[in-house]
Formats: structure tokens, sequence, C-alpha cells
């Protein structure tokens, strides 16, 4: 693919197999406790590759 | 769905259900935006206008690019649909279970800042200090609740924790006195003013809570403008050099220097520059939690202004990481390859089912932004939870279920916000806070600016 770069990045719907193990962060408490996004939150399951 | 964006010289498509990330050309840019919902001829006659006078665009090569996306299409990575609607059912029905807490230890202050959303300390309330024994108890309560979680939060809070120290102190080793045998891990952090760290707090602070959440608003004038003392003095010059100290020896553990901005400096990427350049490496910047009629609440008029300081913040973290001079803005950290799974993206906050805030007294309430609001007071850490109806109005609440959430090519990477903000918008936690939203997609978009930049 000449004009299409495709960063990795985790296949969300392959995470309905693998995830929901509920071990990561559950609110914003810890970090900037006023709103809580996930995108910045690292998996607890999936090593770093 | 699929969000189409440009950053400077970048073009960015965001395949919204499969997460996937692609940056492309000028030429599939424009092609894939419109691959939807115009007809294949008519994007091939369009293309041709705009592009025809340059080497690498013809019919040919158009007909690639149609190829490149239709592969893509079949591996799920473009045009993915959405797949994950009964997930968003099921998880609202999921029995919670406890993970976190938020111990109030102590409900009073060494600061007076007049914008804090705990008024001081107290919550409105009563100012007070938990003792150990209440402390004890509610982490009792969190293990005896915690069903399968391993990983357990406990994080200081006030007012300010440290003017209940020693009860911190105590409680942390309580906590460990007990947590391998229960089978868990607890993981403790402390957010604090500043004023009162000292050797004892640095070393103890560093040996063993997880993260720590110091609060500096930026530059002098501004930090001054709000964090100042019980007789109005500023906090800069007592606080820096005690924050400095603590970030020096805390090696490769976690912080963050966390400001809050306000109507008043709506400059605030100064602010995030001027902590970068104090030293600090890990900085959290906040819009201020304000009712609209205060005079530090954000304005429409500052949107805009906001917006483009993101931007202008990205291209300063670009600039500075290929400098080696590079520091972290926590909503510009992205994990793209081992970041959360769709249940998490789908659920977000756990306030109120997995996540409590707890009183000095031992009262339990959603989360520390709810903290002293009667009507959200859930019940308490010796009878458990009361108001049952509450906790499963917190659990029905995602980004499936918030009807401004559907269209929002942001909802995997936000989960639907939070809950607080959008009571204080709209006076309930299932609606969205929109002021809060735009920021946020900007944000994102700029995070993966970013992020795409330091991979080039
Ligand atoms: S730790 Fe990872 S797999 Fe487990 S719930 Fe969180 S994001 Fe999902
Ligand atoms: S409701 Fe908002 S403030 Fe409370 S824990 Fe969730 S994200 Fe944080």
């Amino acid at each position: 693919m000449t004009r299409i770069v495709t960063v990795n990045t985790r296949d969300l719907s392959k995470s309905v197999k693998e995830g929901g193990c509920g071990e990561c962060q559950t609110s914003c408490q810890s970090a900037c406790k006023t709103s809580c996004g996930v995108a910045n939150q690292a998996c607890e399951k999936v090593e770093k590759k | 769905m699929i969000h189409c964006f440009k950053f400077d010289d970048k073009n960015i498509v965001l395949d919204v259900y499969s997460g996937s990330i692609h940056m492309v050309d000028d030429v599939a840019f424009d092609i894939i935006s419109m691959y939807e919902d115009t007809p294949r001829d008519e994007i091939k006659t369009l293309i041709l206008e705009k592009y025809g006078d340059r080497d690498d665009v013809n019919e040919d090569e158009i007909e690639e690019c149609f190829g490149d996306i239709e592969e893509l299409k079949e591996q799920g990575k473009l045009f993915a649909p959405d797949k994950y609607e009964k997930i968003a059912i099921d998880l609202t029905k999921k029995n919670y279970t406890l993970k976190a807490l938020c111990l109030h230890v102590a409900h009073t202050c060494n600061l007076n800042c007049s914008y804090c959303f705990a008024a001081q300390g107290n919550f409105h309330g009563e100012r007070g200090l938990m003792s150990f024994e209440t402390g004890k108890r509610a982490i009792d309560f969190l293990i005896e609740n915690s069903g399968y979680h391993k990983n357990l939060d406990i994080d200081f809070f006030g007012g300010e924790p440290l003017m209940n120290w020693e009860v911190v102190k105590q409680l942390v080793k309580y906590g460990r006195s007990i947590e391998k045998e229960a089978g868990k891990n607890i993981r403790f952090t402390l957010t604090t003013n500043g004023i009162g760290i000292t050797d004892d707090v640095i070393d103890f602070c560093n040996e063993e809570m997880h993260n720590v959440v110091l609060s500096l608003d930026g530059r002098k004038e501004t930090n001054d403008r709000f964090r100042v003392d019980l007789k109005g003095n500023g906090s800069y010059d007592t606080i820096v050099p005690k924050f400095q100290k603590f970030v020096s020896r805390r090696g490769n553990k976690s912080y963050y220097m966390r400001g809050t901005f306000t109507h008043f400096n709506t400059d605030f990427v100064e602010d995030i520059l001027h902590m970068a350049d104090l030293g600090f490496k890990e900085l959290s910047m906040e819009p201020v939690v304000a009712s609209p009629d205060s005079p530090s609440a954000l304005t429409q008029e500052d949107l805009p202004v906001i917006l483009a300081g993101y931007e202008r913040l990205a291209r300063e973290m670009m600039k500075r990481n290929k400098e080696g001079n590079g520091f972290t803005f926590y909503h510009y950290m992205l994990d793209l390859d081992c970041g959360p799974c769709i249940y998490k993206r789908i659920s977000g906050c756990g306030a109120g089912t997995e996540y409590l805030a707890v009183t000095p007294w031992g009262d339990l309430y959603p989360c520390h932004q709810f903290v002293g609001d009667d009507k959200f007071k859930m019940g308490n850490i010796y009878d458990g939870i009361k108001n049952t109806d509450l906790r499963n109005e917190f659990a029905q609440v995602n980004c499936y279920s918030r009807e401004g959430c559907k269209e929002c090519w942001a909802k995997l990477f936000c989960s639907g916000g939070c809950a607080a903000n959008s009571y204080h918008a709209q006076g309930s936690i299932s609606g969205i806070y929109e002021y809060g939203c735009e920021l946020f997609r900007r944000r994102i978009e700029c995070a993966l600016a970013v992020k795409l930049d330091n991979l080039e």
C-alpha cells in the first residue's frame, strides 16, 4: 500500500475474547481527578511487545 | 464509523470500532472520506479534477487505492461494523465488585484555593480528620467487597491528606500487613498541595506510593491567583522547591504535576511549558470544575482559544521530543498497542460501582466529586451500600447508554465521560458535558498526532 500506512494498534474486536479481566484502573482518582478517559490507561493483561 | 482529520502535514484516519489508525496521503484521505456516501465514479472524477496534474495520480492509481481500502475493510481495519451493543447492555447488568477507594483522610486544608471543588477542603460540611480506626475499617470494607479483583487502588485525598499524615502512614502499613493473605495487591496513591511535604513524606511516598499527584497550576502568577494560604499569600515559592526535591528523589516511579486552568489562564499551555521548564516531566492540566456563574468558569468565547492551545501544546511536544527534551501530558498518553480492551472502553469510569469515596466519618459516595451532596450518599463502611438504586444508576451509564455519545467518534477513547461533569452540566449523571466533549475530542486528535509523530 503506497498511500496508506496502518499503525499497529490493539484490535478492539479481538479484545472481546481476550479482555474484561477488570484489573486496570477504574476511575480518574489516581490521576487527574476530574474526568475519565480510558485512552491513556494501560491494560494489565496484554504484555508490551 | 471513521473519523478523518488533518493535523499540520499529517492525514489521520481513525476506524472507530476496530481501533485501527491509518496515516494516509492527501489522495487516500479524500477517497476514504468520501468512500461511504459517494459513488465510485464520482469519487474518481473529483480526485482527478483535484489532483490530475500530479504524476502519481491517474485512473490506475485511484483503482489501486480503492483496492487497498477494500483489503483493509476485509481485514476489519476500516469501516469495521459496530458489534458491541450487546456487550454494552451486558455491562450494565454486571454484578460489580469494589476495586478502588478514595479516602478523604482530611476534610480540612492548609490552602484556601477559591476554585476548589471541595470548598476549601470541607466539601460544604464539617471539618474533620479520619481516624485510624475508620481508615482501617474502610480498607477491610474494600477487601471484603473486592470479589475477584486482585489489584486494588487506594488514594489518599482530602482536603489535604498531609494534614493527617500519621494516619496515612499507619493505614499504608495496615494495608501492607493484610494484602498478601487476602490475595490482593494494593496500590496506594496520594494527592497533595505540597505545603506539608517533608523528607519523611518524600521517603515514605517514594517507597510506598504507586503514584503521587502534586498540585501546581504553572507559572507563579497563575498558581498564586488561586492557590493561596489562609492569609492570602501565594503558595508557589513554598511548594515548587518541595516538589522538585520530591520528584528528583522519585526515581522511575510515576507522578503527575497536576494543574487546573480557568477562564483567567486560557493560555494554560504556557503554564504546562513552565512546569516542564522547572524539570517536571509528567504533567496534567485540567479544566476547572466550576458553576457557570463563577468568574473562573470557562466561557464559550474561551473555547476556540483552549482548542488552539491544545494544538500548540501538541506541536511543542513534538518539537521537544525531537530535541530529546520531551515530557508527557496526561491527556496525550495513548497506549495504542496495549491499551484498554473493549469492555473497559465501553464502561469507563467505575464511580459508584467499582470506585467509592469515603468521608472522614466513613460515609460512602460514588466518587470524590459527589462527596458532601446528600442525594449521593450511598451508605457507610459499617453497614455497606444502602442506596442500591443509586449504584444501579451508575452501572447503567456508559458510552452506549448515553444518548449524546451515539454519534461521537471518540466514544471508545472516552467511554462516555465523567458522571460528575454530566451531573454538574445537565443535572443528571446519564447526560454529557458537551463543552468537555469538545475539549476531549480535540485532545484525542492532538494525542494521536503526537503519538504518530513519535513513531515516524
Ligand atoms: S486490564 Fe486490560 S483486559 Fe483487563 S479489563 Fe483492563 S483493559 Fe481489559
Ligand atoms: S465520575 Fe468523574 S470525577 Fe468521579 S471518578 Fe468518574 S471520572 Fe472521576
